[in-house]
């Protein structure tokens, strides 16, 4: 396989630039706090400049080849390789988590959560960001399971120290869930790795390779993988860690959660479960198909039930995810595009949506949905964004939303060959039921929280106040993105097609 | 055979592969002289003495090491290859690393110095001569060397009952596990007719017989009792809380290693083809280890007896490898790999562990789990530090500990088979579970509000200071590039054929 190696020192430094903005300011005192978030911002743009090189760099004809490729020694005694590359599908994903770890901490200039102590919370922060790159690039197996594990401690102690009420219990559920997966998922990459004749852990490697193991073997190495990265994603039924650790997660935190962990695992499918073990993933696509639906519904039902604004936007992940999944599990360049279409979107909107609840919750000091009323009369510019998002997310034409969801509908129609048409055709119908009862539940939230006068209680309240600078910086370039997307998807198709029909090349694609 | 038996041939002696032996037994010697002759104002020159002479003695295993031949010594007895070399560079660090966490604690809490450094530096020898004992004899007396010191030390508080009762436990277990597995060593003379284990391998090979399973079961019974797997573990928690802190991180640490270098020598070099005896027997001795461990630790409030819980848990895991090593030469090989960088990275980040409670029990006097609450708010180093211990025991990347668990489970999946895969899953539930208690004291210092509201910053002493230094990059460096401790596990064979 043939790689591009420009610009090799690229990916390296956008990965562990973070780590430099740590360092610094691990020596700063703790009660400098503007100092830190200066320091933690210079990085964070630092590192999205370096992301916006790779984006200018980056060989758009040659999308399907690895670019910026690097391949030094790591750990020998394993043929464990730093191999690190960017093709057209870890492009979008890589330069999302730099956006949103920006964002996120221009946000976090005067919206510090409580307990206080900005140093460790950006630190953190800058950390998660390491982990959340480092994924998207990593061609190694042992290398990408680093990564993915590197997130883990930063979200734990995000959630755990500036969480809501019950945010010890929230954090610890969310880590345990995890890490069950990933201990799976490694005993699954490992035996790929035996089954392949113990000579390397690189990704291509594994998929030039891994088609050759004995059908039933794959089957239950994908289990493994399945599993690692269900959780992640999460997919019914292994999703009950994330409304909890979504509801108790500080403003940023839910946002990156939404917005770039949960691209984790779906991600982890696309780039490595599938294309390594083809046979097994044509013989589990029906079943990842009925989870995906029953999540869509699931998640939409859910919904429908909460009385949480939070509580609300992380169900609809649930849903949203279903749908990324499911065309997933079409096992078609078509679906595949749509799936990642979606992760962006999703991390998009999503974010957005987690932003303004924080918003929401800062001002209000509550998020019950019956408890606010008249947003548009108190916060008008803020309840806008709300409304523009809540329509996104239930995927209007012409919003982002609308390209992850409407094509992962219509892959399901004409599934890969070898996979059962009917059923996925049923699944079609189902998720597109899924899209009804979105409409439904985000509507209904925007008619309760938005219309309507303010409450008794909020109405002489002078310290709700509409946007600030803060949030004009951190909310502009997605509000940006949702549209410009909406309105010209193929600025990412293009970019992803031609890796995606890389990675199904074993189906025929 | 008579006439043979009776003449003595003086053996010759490889001086430069003995150095680090002799260095050690002249220094504490000169440690042991120079405690007599000052005065007890300047009792910390000795511990300094003591340190230095351990430091003196990776120079002559580094130049030992960068030689690279293989030395064997005393017709097989004693050899010295890369395998002993690696070990008894991590004793003798390890040794140091728990003389600094000593320096403090033994000055303040007006006990005996100079006589508590000599007994640990004695027994840091054992353990040096354990790593280079290919001989029931030498590994029986190396065995004692080590363990003797260790049941002074660990009654060192002897105004307190507890430690009284630490060190008295342990005496008896120990003498107890010594018996039977002297009882299995003299069954194996019988059988074979030489101490030698390479003899005892050549005899075994020639036929299976009753006897020799009963005596293999002994001998690695013995040693169970010394790694404290599960169920001869029972002395471990109380001694462990009972001694001075420093002696139970040297004994979870350091003695514990130990005994697996006892184990595995035994394994490879004397039981070979005895596989279907000890295999099955490490597969229960590790499932039950990892699992009654971490369910006992998880209902611990106090520190240093959940550390204690810990490591019986960390020791299960590493006796899995020791379950498949006789499925194949590359199962034998990835199993050494395993097991040796286990107990580097294990030494790194639990010595550690135990410099932070060290440190945090100086100011608190409380050896409570809850004691920790906000740690991070009035000592944010030392919170960050025993967060890196702490996850990277539970094998969270990049910290340290993973590499050895990954190690580990690749040895498992090398070997294949059912009984492996279902060893590996186990293992994979345990780490979760592990996980849960590693995290609760991680909660009380990130989570929980400070009690007492006493926030006063933190002291550090400088002896304490320098060995948190050592073990934190220690354990980040491990995790990041694995190779540095990898190379050094990545042993071909244990050299044994004289």
């Amino acid at each position: 396989m043939e790689h591009l190696t420009q610009d090799q020192w690229a990916l390296s430094v956008g990965v562990f630039l973070p780590l430099v903005g740590v360092a610094v300011m691990m020596f700063i005192p703790r009660t400098e706090e503007q100092l830190h978030k200066l320091v933690a911002l210079v990085t964070a743009a630092a590192t999205l400049a370096v992301g916006i090189y790779t984006l200018v760099q980056f060989d758009y004809d040659q999308a399907e080849k690895l670019q910026f490729y690097v391949n030094e020694r790591w750990i020998d005694v394993i043929d464990s390789r730093y191999i690190m590359g960017l093709d057209g599908m870890s492009l979008p994903l890589y330069i999302l988590s730099m956006v949103v770890t920006l964002l996120v901490i221009v946000y976090s200039w005067d919206h510090i959560p409580s307990p206080g102590n900005p140093k460790a919370f950006l630190i953190l922060m800058l950390v998660l960001q390491v982990g959340m790159a480092g994924t998207f690039v990593a061609q190694d197996l042992i290398l990408f399971f680093v990564f993915f594990e590197v997130v883990l401690l930063p979200m734990y102690f995000m959630i755990g120290v500036w969480g809501g009420e019950q945010r010890k219990y929230a954090s610890i559920k969310f880590f345990l869930y995890t890490l069950f997966g990933s201990a799976l998922m490694l005993v699954a990459f490992i035996a790929t790795y035996f089954q392949t004749g113990a000579e390397s852990f690189s990704i291509e490697f594994l998929i030039a390779n891994g088609s050759d193991i004995a059908r039933t073997t794959q089957l239950w190495i994908f289990a493994g993988m399945f599993i690692g990265f269900a959780v992640k994603v999460p997919m019914f039924p292994f999703h009950t860690w994330l409304p909890d650790a979504h509801t108790q997660a500080p403003t940023q935190g839910s946002v990156i959660l939404a917005a770039i962990l949960l691209k984790l695992g779906t991600y982890g499918f696309i780039r490595i479960a599938i294309p390594v073990l083809p046979d097994a993933a044509e013989e589990w696509a029906p079943w990842i198909g009925l989870l995906a639906v029953i999540g869509i519904i699931y998640g939409a039902l859910c919904c429908l039930a909460q009385t949480d604004m939070k509580r609300l936007i992380a169900f609809s992940s649930v849903a949203h995810m279903g749908f990324v999944m499911l065309g997933i599990a079409t096992l078609t360049p078509f679906g595949f595009n749509a799936a990642i279409f979606g992760m962006v979107a999703h991390g998009l909107i999503t974010g957005m949506l987690f932003f303004i609840a924080g918003s929401v919750k800062e001002r209000y000091h509550t998020l019950e949905i019956r408890r606010l009323s008249g947003l548009l009369k108190q916060t008008p510019r803020m309840a806008w964004l709300l409304g523009l998002c809540t329509m996104a997310s239930l995927g209007l034409p012409g919003l982002a939303g609308f390209w992850g969801e409407f094509p992962a509908i219509l892959s399901a129609y004409n599934p890969a060959a070898g996979l059962p048409e009917e059923t996925f055709r049923t699944f079609m119908v189902i998720a597109a039921i899924g899209t009804v009862l979105a409409a439904g539940y985000l509507l209904w939230l925007y008619q309760r929280a938005a219309f309507g006068e303010p409450t008794e209680e909020f109405v002489h309240d002078h310290h709700i106040h509409d946007m600030v600078l803060p949030e004009y910086l951190a909310w502009t370039p997605l509000v940006i993105g949702i549209i410009v997307l909406g309105v010209y998807p193929n600025l990412l198709f293009e970019v992803m097609d031609p890796a995606v029909n890389v990675a199904l090349s074993a189906f025929g694609g | 055979m008579h006439a043979a038996l009776l003449a003595f041939e003086q053996p010759t002696i490889d001086y430069h592969a003995l150095a680090p032996e002799i260095v050690l037994a002249a220094g504490l010697v000169v440690v042991l002289l120079v405690d007599l002759f000052v005065d007890e104002t300047r009792k910390w020159l000795v511990g300094t003495l003591t340190g230095l002479v351990l430091l003196g003695s990776l120079v002559p295993i580094a130049t030992l090491a960068l030689e690279g031949d293989t030395r064997v010594m005393f017709g097989g007895g004693y050899v010295v290859d890369d395998f002993s070399l690696v070990l008894k560079a991590l004793f003798v660090i390890a040794g140091y690393v728990v003389v600094l966490l000593s320096t403090t604690y033994i000055e303040e809490g007006d006990y005996y110095e100079g006589e508590y450094f000599f007994l640990l530096g004695t027994s840091v020898l054992g353990m040096v001569m354990m790593a280079s004992s290919r001989d029931l004899v030498s590994i029986f007396i190396a065995l004692e060397f080590l363990s003797i010191p260790s049941y002074l030390l660990a009654a060192w508080r002897k105004r307190d009952v507890k430690s009284n009762e630490a060190g008295v436990k342990y005496l008896l277990l120990g003498v107890f596990s010594s018996a039977l597995m002297l009882y299995g060593m003299s069954l194996l003379y019988g059988v074979a007719g030489s101490t030698l284990l390479v003899d005892i391998a050549a005899a075994l090979r020639e036929g299976a017989d009753p006897i020799v399973a009963v005596a293999i079961l002994f001998v690695v019974v013995g040693f169970a009792f010394k790694v404290s797997a599960v169920p001869f573990h029972t002395w471990a928690p109380d001694t462990y809380e009972g001694a001075p802190t420093p002696v139970t991180a040297f004994l979870s640490v350091a003695s514990k290693a130990a005994g697996f270098v006892a184990l595995i020598t035994l394994v490879f070099v004397a039981f070979p083809d005895q596989k279907e005896v000890w295999q099955p027997l490490f597969w229960v001795l590790s499932a039950l280890t990892m699992t009654v461990g971490n369910l006992l630790a998880l209902r611990q409030t106090n520190i240093v007896r959940m550390l204690a819980y810990s490591s019986i848990a960390q020791g299960g895991f590493i006796l899995m490898p020791l379950a498949v090593v006789g499925e194949s030469p590359e199962a034998a090989r990835d199993a050494l790999t395993a097991v040796v960088t286990y107990l580097i990275v294990y030494a790194a980040m639990n010595l550690g562990a135990f410099a932070v409670v060290l440190i945090v029990a100086r100011k608190t006097r409380s050896g409570e789990i809850a004691s920790f609450g906000g740690l991070l708010q009035y000592a944010p180093g030392l919170a960050v530090c025993m967060t890196i211990f702490l996850f990277s025991l539970a094998g969270i990347p990049p910290l340290g500990g993973w590499i050895a668990k990954f190690a580990v489970f690749k040895s498992l999946l090398a070997a294949g088979g059912g009984w492996a895969v279902g060893l590996a899953v186990i293992g994979g539930l345990n780490s979760v579970i592990a996980l849960y208690y590693y995290a609760g004291v991680a909660r009380q210092m990130w989570m929980e509000p400070v009690p007492d509201g006493d926030d006063t910053p933190i002291r550090v002493p400088a002896p304490l200071g320098a060995a948190l230094v050592l073990t934190v990059t220690a354990t980040l460096v491990i995790g990041v590039l694995p190779n540095i401790v990898l190379r050094f596990g990545d042993l071909t064979e244990l050299v044994a054929l004289p």
